[in-house]
């Protein structure tokens, strides 16, 4: 496959969130300002291409019987480091998003990538892979947490965009949309998009 | 793909030696870093309490006023205590009886860390931690007193988990800014802040113990009334309170509004 098919086929074409849903968890959690859903979208990227690449530079020594763990070593090892980087670097958005940096470690998206891509394919393909499923993650992230910012409080990057009521402006904020379970919603509605304009994501019956 | 176990072991060694070494230079390279943000976060939360941070300002550089001191909430005594490694969990702790525990906190530790504001070496504002049980979570914040003892400079949590929306509306600025000016004692010097279930009515009595309540958060409305009856209690900063305004010479408030 080429670069630019690795890159951006996970973007639309087979999204992880979208597509194979996969990873949904983190999405409801970070999505409720756009600064943290890009954070964490960059994490990703750098998780997923990182461990993508080094699991597949060892995927000839790894034994059969312990290649999961082995996976699972190296990405834990890359999600520590970007947490480590995130607290030294961006203090006051890595203490919001708490846990979550942490639990990228359980996200499928980073394990199904070495798995099912990095165990085959060379290093360099394996980190453009990594980082093009990432760029697909985000792609998802970005756009619900767009929707929840705005509606939820009026915001965009912590910019007022509808003033709101309680701070004497006219737009009555959807409480609805801070909660995790709308995430579940805006999910829906970009998958029920996406199938549309594209019916061969559909799944058969 | 060999599936020895000598070499599967040997594999599986080096791989989690690499690993380890990766991780842990991570940690010890970006430590100092991450120590230094902390403790500007920690001196943000205070000053964002004391109305004197601004976004963008030097927090070291404010900070040079503050002065901590450890205090004993039995005695109300100043402690000859390190302030700066002072650690809560290893001071005594009291339960709190069921009936005096209005912020449901249950234990308080006996020493407390508190913070003097102070200019040309006089007090202006003394900085108090409290935390309170609100609907789901511990509210934990900052309250700055005047040297009066009795008048709200400000207040700011810094951590709680309160609905969005609803309670967690305590972020809010255009609610936290009614709380300067108000008072927390009355004249006999008993906690008296009054969270209404909605906007203080124009001309009501005592208006400077009431604070509008956020509409549909009547139980973080609770949850920081109680905060405030707590820790202004003698069970919390009542006694330290008192002594200070002893030996600072501060007479009775005047109140406005008497009855």
């Amino acid at each position: 496959m080429k670069t630019k098919e690795l890159l951006l086929d996970p973007v639309v074409k087979n999204n992880p969130i979208a597509l194979q849903v996969l990873g949904i968890c983190s999405a409801l959690a970070v999505t409720t300002q756009v600064k943290q859903a890009l954070i964490m979208g960059a994490a990703v990227c750098l998780v997923t291409g990182v461990s993508s690449m080094m699991v597949s530079l060892i995927r000839n020594q790894i034994p059969n019987s312990i290649r999961i763990i082995a996976q699972m070593t190296v990405i834990a090892s890359a999600v520590i480091v970007a947490d480590q980087v995130l607290k030294a670097f961006v203090y006051d958005v890595s203490k919001q998003m708490s846990v979550y940096i942490g639990l990228i470690i359980t996200n499928c998206i980073v394990m199904g990538r070495t798995e099912g891509f990095a165990m085959k394919n060379k290093p360099l393909a394996s980190f453009i892979d990594g980082v093009g499923n990432g760029l697909g993650y985000s792609a998802i992230l970005f756009l619900v947490a767009i929707v929840r910012e705005l509606l939820g409080s009026g915001k965009l990057l912590g910019v007022s965009i509808l003033p709101l009521t309680t701070e004497g402006g006219w737009y009555m904020s959807n409480g609805l949309l801070l909660l995790p379970p709308s995430a579940f919603f805006i999910i829906g509605l970009i998958i029920w998009g996406l199938r549309t304009v594209k019916p061969e994501q559909v799944e058969q019956d | 793909m060999s599936e020895s176990a000598g070499k599967t072991l040997t594999i599986a060694a080096i791989l989690c030696v690499v690993c380890s070494v990766l991780v842990s230079s991570a940690v010890v390279v970006l430590k100092p870093r991450q120590l230094v943000n902390a403790d500007l976060d920690f001196k943000k939360n205070i000053l964002m309490s004391t109305g004197l941070y601004t976004p963008g300002s030097d927090i070291n550089e404010i900070f040079k006023r503050v002065e901590p001191a450890v205090v004993d909430l039995e005695t109300g005594e100043i402690l000859d205590v390190d302030p700066t490694t002072f650690d809560e969990s290893k001071v005594p702790s009291d339960n709190i009886p069921t009936k005096l525990d209005v912020a449901g906190i249950k234990k308080r530790a006996r020493q407390q860390v508190v913070y003097f504001v102070k200019n040309d070496g006089v007090v202006e504002l003394i900085v108090l931690h409290v935390a309170g049980k609100g609907l789901w979570s511990t509210m934990k914040g900052f309250l700055t007193l005047e040297a009066d003892t009795t008048t709200v400079r400000g207040f700011q949590y810094y951590a709680h988990g309160e609905t969005p929306g609803l309670g967690g509306e305590v972020d809010n600025p255009a609610w936290i800014s009614q709380w300067k000016g108000k008072k927390v004692y009355d004249e006999n010097f008993k906690p008296a802040i009054d969270v209404l279930k909605s906007k203080v009515p124009a001309g009501a009595p005592n208006a400077e113990h009431k604070i509008d309540g956020i509409s549909g958060s009547t139980l973080t409305m609770n949850g920081v009334e109680g905060t405030f009856q707590f820790w202004l209690s003698d069970m919390g900063y009542g006694k330290f309170l008192e002594k200070f305004r002893a030996q600072n010479d501060v007479a009775q408030v005047e109140v406005s509004n008497e009855n």
